[in-house]
């Protein structure tokens, strides 16, 4: 139980589209701490000024559809997003999230039974407790957890090399 | 057990006899297209890795077409990255060619290859019979220095096409009528494979349409048979198979779905969504600002003639600027030498150079607060085309053109 967490919930709804998380209009953006505050902002513009390191994310289906832009991913997790929860995930944010070591967990039921400000108690591969309910979680597969407790694919690949 | 299309390839592509849905596997791609919305990601990160290395150059193909040309000295910037790094390892380099997935189409996708693409509507390549997949610059990065990824076997969902589409009736109506059908993550994960002989009866252009949009229902991948019509194009291309597969009699499918094209009718996907889809018929009357012809979906040369014929004699309604986007050089010289760009610059309508234009919203031709734009690209995501509070409607190119000149939604048979 080492791992567990407590995180503040912001929540949203189904079909949270890459374009949503990270507008075209900001992408040219130098750094992503510099697309940190536009992020959410078609949608929710205040939300990013909001969000603590920390926070978690609550979101209905098929998160993350639309574009491959991974500056998408990066700049959930530079908000310092410590997981997203959805009933489920568009494909290739899945993918591109893992890569850049931000924590994604697969949860049906979750989104219904919360309220946004609610503080749930979250075990990645076992559980998160929120409002006296407990939901059980899958665990990812190892090669994706090690991708993910390394902080992404290429900090994984040079601590399997030997570099880091 | 028998093989879909999608398992056949990747075990091609794995090396091995069989693979099924659900196995991972260790993949060597055949090629790896990026262009400029991530390339510049890629080589810095390249370029933070101890020993920096480069698989195979030969299967890398770098496209500009998000921006280009560049509109600002930070686009310039990341252009010159881009160019700068194809030239000194020799990657094959478009500049100005077209749009990433018909620059491919024309020149580089072949039969039973596994291309992954550092862009979500790779899947276009399915219309020749090849698995294309978008991904993110890191997954890029990793098969660009290793050869080779990793792949989630997916399970397939057949769609048996039967029947033939009626006068006024686009591919693009189809996919659109499909995806609203099975929603914006009806196919997530999955592989959306194409036959029947209907099928048949769908140009390349259409088969590209359809395959290339199929990531908007989540698909990773779309696949189609290959049949005479792809062969003829892969021969007027001048190019050869890798290998020509074709789903078993036994292949076990997610759901398999039977459509009529004559069944299909003009459709609009309303914002904010692509599976927000309603009968064309339903959408007349709304006033429009923008009106853009282009795009990997709908930039060929075929989408060009639909356009003209409908707009030849009339004029763009005075309160619309609409915009017309050949998706690559040899469709903008074939659409010169037919005189479609006579017919559109005599209706009023700006021509631009290909490129990704307005349908991923930076660029020339983004609309403002407010404003509504009906499109033939390939998303109406909230914001997509400019600012957040403006609208997209989805459409095909005769819809597209009839609603330039009417300054509002309409149909190609009411202008």
């Amino acid at each position: 139980m080492s791992n567990t967490f407590k995180a503040k919930i912001w929540k949203l709804n189904d079909d949270i589209d890459t374009d949503i998380v990270l507008p075209t209009e900001y992408l040219a953006l130098k750094s992503v701490e510099d697309m940190k505050p536009y992020a959410f902002s078609p949608l929710r513009p205040e939300l990013a000024g909001k969000i603590q390191p920390g926070d978690m994310i609550v979101a209905g289906k098929n998160f993350g559809c639309g574009s491959s832009r991974e500056q998408a991913p990066e700049v959930v997790k530079a908000l310092g997003i410590s997981c997203v929860v959805a009933e489920s995930f568009a494909r290739i944010f899945f993918r591109n999230a893992i890569n850049n070591g931000l924590l994604l967990i697969e949860c049906p039921a979750l989104h219904d039974a919360v309220s946004e400000g609610d503080v749930a108690e979250v075990t990645p591969g076992e559980k998160i407790v929120v409002n006296g309910q407990t939901f059980e979680i899958a665990s990812l597969p190892e090669n994706l957890m090690d991708i993910l407790n390394a902080g992404g694919l290429v900090k994984a690949m040079r601590k399997r090399n030997g570099l880091d | 057990m028998g093989m879909t299309m999608a398992e056949k390839i990747i075990a091609l592509a794995a090396g091995v006899e069989s693979t099924k849905a659900g196995d991972i596997e260790t993949v060597t791609l055949d090629k790896l297209l990026s262009n400029d919305g991530t390339t510049h990601l890629t080589i810095d990160m390249y370029h933070k890795l101890k020993h920096p290395h480069i698989a195979d150059v030969s299967k890398l193909v770098w496209v500009v077409d998000h921006n280009i040309p560049a509109d600002s000295p930070k686009t310039a910037a990341s252009h010159k990255k881009m160019r700068d790094f194809a030239r000194e390892h020799g990657i094959t380099y478009y500049e100005g060619e077209g749009v990433c997935h018909q620059v491919m189409m024309e020149n580089h996708v072949c039969p039973g290859e596994l291309i992954f693409g550092a862009d979500s509507h790779t899947c276009a390549y399915g219309a020749l019979g090849a698995f294309g997949t978008g991904v993110g610059c890191t997954d890029y990065l990793y098969a660009m220095v290793t050869g080779t990824s990793w792949l989630l076997v997916p399970e397939s969902i057949k769609f048996n096409l039967h029947g033939k589409l009626r006068k006024g009736v686009t591919a693009r109506d189809l996919i659109l009528t499909i995806i609203g059908r099975i929603g914006a993550n009806g196919a997530n994960y999955k592989a959306m494979e194409f036959g029947g002989e209907g099928l048949h009866t769908l140009t390349m252009s259409d088969r590209i349409a359809i395959c290339n949009l199929c990531v908007e229902a989540g698909a990773k991948t779309a696949l189609m048979e290959v049949d005479d019509i792809a062969m003829d194009y892969l021969k007027e291309h001048r190019r050869e198979p890798k290998a020509i597969v074709h789903s078993d009699a036994d292949a076990v499918y997610y759901a398999t779905y039977e459509i009529d094209l004559d069944e299909i009718e003009a459709i609009v996907a309303k914002p904010h969504f692509v599976d927000n889809v309603v009968p064309a018929r339903e959408c007349l009357g709304v006033k429009i600002n923008e009106a853009f012809l282009g795009s990997c979906n709908n930039g060929r040369i075929e989408d060009l003639r639909a356009g003209a014929a409908v707009i030849k004699g009339k004029h763009v309604d005075p309160k619309v600027r609409f915009l017309v986007v050949p998706a690559s050089r040899s469709v903008y010289n074939q659409a010169l030498k037919e005189g479609l760009l006579d017919i559109f610059v005599d209706a009023g309508a700006i021509i631009m150079n290909p490129n990704c234009s307005v349908c991923w919203g930076a660029c020339q031709g983004v609309i403002g607060e407010g404003e509504v734009l009906i499109s033939t690209g390939t998303r109406n995501f909230k914001g997509r085309a400019g600012h957040k509070d403006s609208f997209v409607y989805l459409a095909s190119a005769e819809t597209v053109t009839a609603s330039a000149i009417a300054g509002e939604i309409t149909t190609a048979d009411r202008v």
